[in-house]
């Protein structure tokens, strides 16, 4: 037997304690989200009525089958507010990767064309923010976007507006804080994969009469989708289910669905209508999360 | 010819100096402003240690503070000793049954949505009857920043190396002693990285403490949130600044102990 694989069965071992503590406290609670999900709502403490109750057999069991309850879901289907929030967590998110797109690539690009020694300072650079408290950072926004904030009195003293322009509580701050939030995560794969592009490539199609613009569209760009997907995917996902960031920067006109699902639990005490905002939440996210897990294990488990 | 193409061109360096003008700026001026003696956080009336004053007099504040202090401290360290074990399964155990499942469950979470981990979390807390407070918010950061740190020493581990460990068993280590003589002298730069980095989650962390802990024992983010939503106070810029300023302590020494680990090794891990 090689050494290698005598060395896996201790490695093996190792896993289980994690294992049993992921199953645990990961993917156990998702039964618990979709069990409580299916059933009534209730003014009591815990708010709910429960469907499965394991200890009174199987008699009991077959009685609550019958009376499992898709009323969370059929409202989440009937009423406006659940499905405009959640349209709306799609557009959001959507809107944002784009923009996050477009202003991190550049990032990335100067990043990765930068003189060696200065590309680890400029990665440092990057992800300090990304160290830094998440929340303070959105606060530090509404410092400078505050009715009588900063932006508001250097626009004043520029004169480019005669009258404090309302920022806070609309769209463009909610953006502006996600854009703000998001851009190292879409940052660092791109500039991964940009800088292993091999130069040689661009200086070929140069010697073969490619424009620098030319190059870029047919190699630069192809070469760095992967990093543009992974980049989309880290940013996709956890802005879909984004609440601090709507919830202190945009108004309260409209919601996403993680804060309708918020407001459900922590207002309304609906814990059901909730659970049940939570798995629709998660159906739509399944489809990436796969993609992003596929991606993550084939960066982390290369050259195994 | 060529040159032209790999060079950095005015707009690579104006791109790259505006991002990291966008990304600092708004941290830099709320520095600044924490220190403002004025009451209203918009008029500069100099110089003053005030609100920094006002803070260490603030009880509950204090309280909440010293919560965030010891679940981050707590829950850093069960998910560096749960995170670390289970980088090693996935990096040397080859292949296993569930296996996919495995790394699924540890690769997910860090960008599943917070509202969904806190509300599957507190539904299991409630259906095993756990009084709701330090351990349950502790057992909640430890399933999130373990990840982390499973992907920053998987990365490490996976760039390492395993000629070396090889050769300490030829030479008669078991694999036990292999991985404890050879493997983790190697791999303790990336360890203490992902101890700093779910210190920092935790820290950071408003969604995942407010569904998770129970009435009386906020944490410092929650507070500060509550605070945030009503408005901006010199107090809460305070706050913010020594938050900020313990982190950068953190960032100095994993960014260090990173360097250790290029020192020895060839890439560091990426976070």
């Amino acid at each position: 037997m090689s050494a290698r694989r005598i060395f896996a069965r201790p490695a093996r071992l190792a896993a289980i304690a994690p294992y049993l503590w992921m199953v645990l406290f990961f993917l156990v609670p998702f039964g618990f989200v979709l069990k409580i999900s299916l059933s009534q709502t209730a003014i009591a403490q815990p708010p709910y009525t429960p469907v499965f109750d394991f200890t009174e057999g199987r008699a009991a069991l077959a009685a609550a089958f019958a009376q499992l309850s898709f009323d969370n879901f059929h409202l989440l289907i009937s009423d406006n507010l659940y499905i405009l929030s959640y349209l709306r967590s799609l557009v959001v998110a959507v809107t944002s990767t784009l923009i996050l797109l477009l202003i991190g690539y550049p990032i990335a690009y100067g990043m990765a064309r930068l003189p060696q020694r200065w590309q680890a300072v400029a990665m440092m650079l990057v992800i300090v923010p990304f160290w830094t408290s998440f929340l303070i950072r959105i606060y530090a926004w509404i410092n400078i976007l505050q009715h009588d904030g900063l932006l508001n009195q250097m626009l004043l003293a520029l004169h480019i507006v005669s009258a404090p322009v309302v920022w806070l509580s609309t769209d463009s701050a909610m953006y502006l804080g996600i854009v703000y939030s998001y851009l190292p995560f879409m940052i660092l794969p791109l500039y991964a994969t940009l800088s292993k592009l091999d130069a040689s490539l661009l200086e070929a199609a140069g010697d073969l009469g490619a424009s620098p613009r030319q190059a870029f569209w047919l190699v630069t760009f192809p070469l760095s989708l992967p990093g543009v997907g992974a980049g989309a995917l880290l940013c996709f996902i956890p802005i879909v289910g984004e609440f601090v960031i709507p919830d202190l920067l945009a108004g309260s006109s409209s919601l996403m669905i993680g804060q309708t699902l918020w407001l459900e639990f922590f207002t309304n005490k609906d814990w059901p209508v909730a659970s049940a905002a939570a798995v629709a939440l998660l159906l739509l996210l399944v489809p990436p999360l796969v993609l992003y897990d596929r991606l993550q294990r084939r960066q982390l488990e290369a050259g195994r | 010819m060529a040159r032209t193409v790999t060079t950095l061109t005015r707009f690579n360096m104006t791109s790259l100096a505006l991002g990291l003008a966008f990304l600092y700026l708004p941290i830099v001026i709320l520095v600044i402003y924490s220190f403002n003696a004025s009451r209203l956080v918009t008029v500069w009336g100099g110089w003053s240690l005030r609100w920094y004053h006002e803070f260490f007099n603030d009880r509950a504040m204090l309280e909440a503070a010293w919560m965030s202090l010891s679940v981050g401290a707590v829950s850093a360290t069960l998910a560096t000793l749960l995170g670390t074990l289970a980088a090693v399964g996935l990096a040397r155990g080859e292949r296993f049954r569930g296996r996919a499942l495995f790394s699924g469950m540890l690769y997910s979470p860090l960008v599943m949505p917070e509202v969904i981990s806190g509300l599957s979390l507190l539904l299991l807390f409630v259906a095993l009857n756990a009084e709701r407070g330090f351990w349950t918010v502790t057992i909640a950061h430890t399933t999130l920043t373990m990840c982390f740190v499973t992907v920053v020493v998987q990365s490490r581990l996976t760039a390492l190396d395993r000629s070396l460990e090889e050769a300490a068993m030829d030479l008669g280590c078991d694999p036990v002693r292999a991985f404890l003589l050879v493997t983790l002298p190697l791999i303790v730069p990336a360890i203490v990285a992902g101890w700093m980095l779910a210190f920092t989650l935790s820290l950071d962390d408003v969604v995942i403490a407010s569904f998770t802990t129970g009435p009386g024992s906020a944490t410092l983010p929650i507070r500060i949130y509550s605070e945030v939503r009503l408005g901006v106070k010199p107090e809460i810029n305070a706050i913010c600044t020594l938050v900020i300023a313990l982190i950068a302590v953190i960032i100095v020494i994993a960014s260090f102990a990173s360097k250790l680990s290029s020192a020895r090794g060839e890439s560091a891990a990426p976070l």
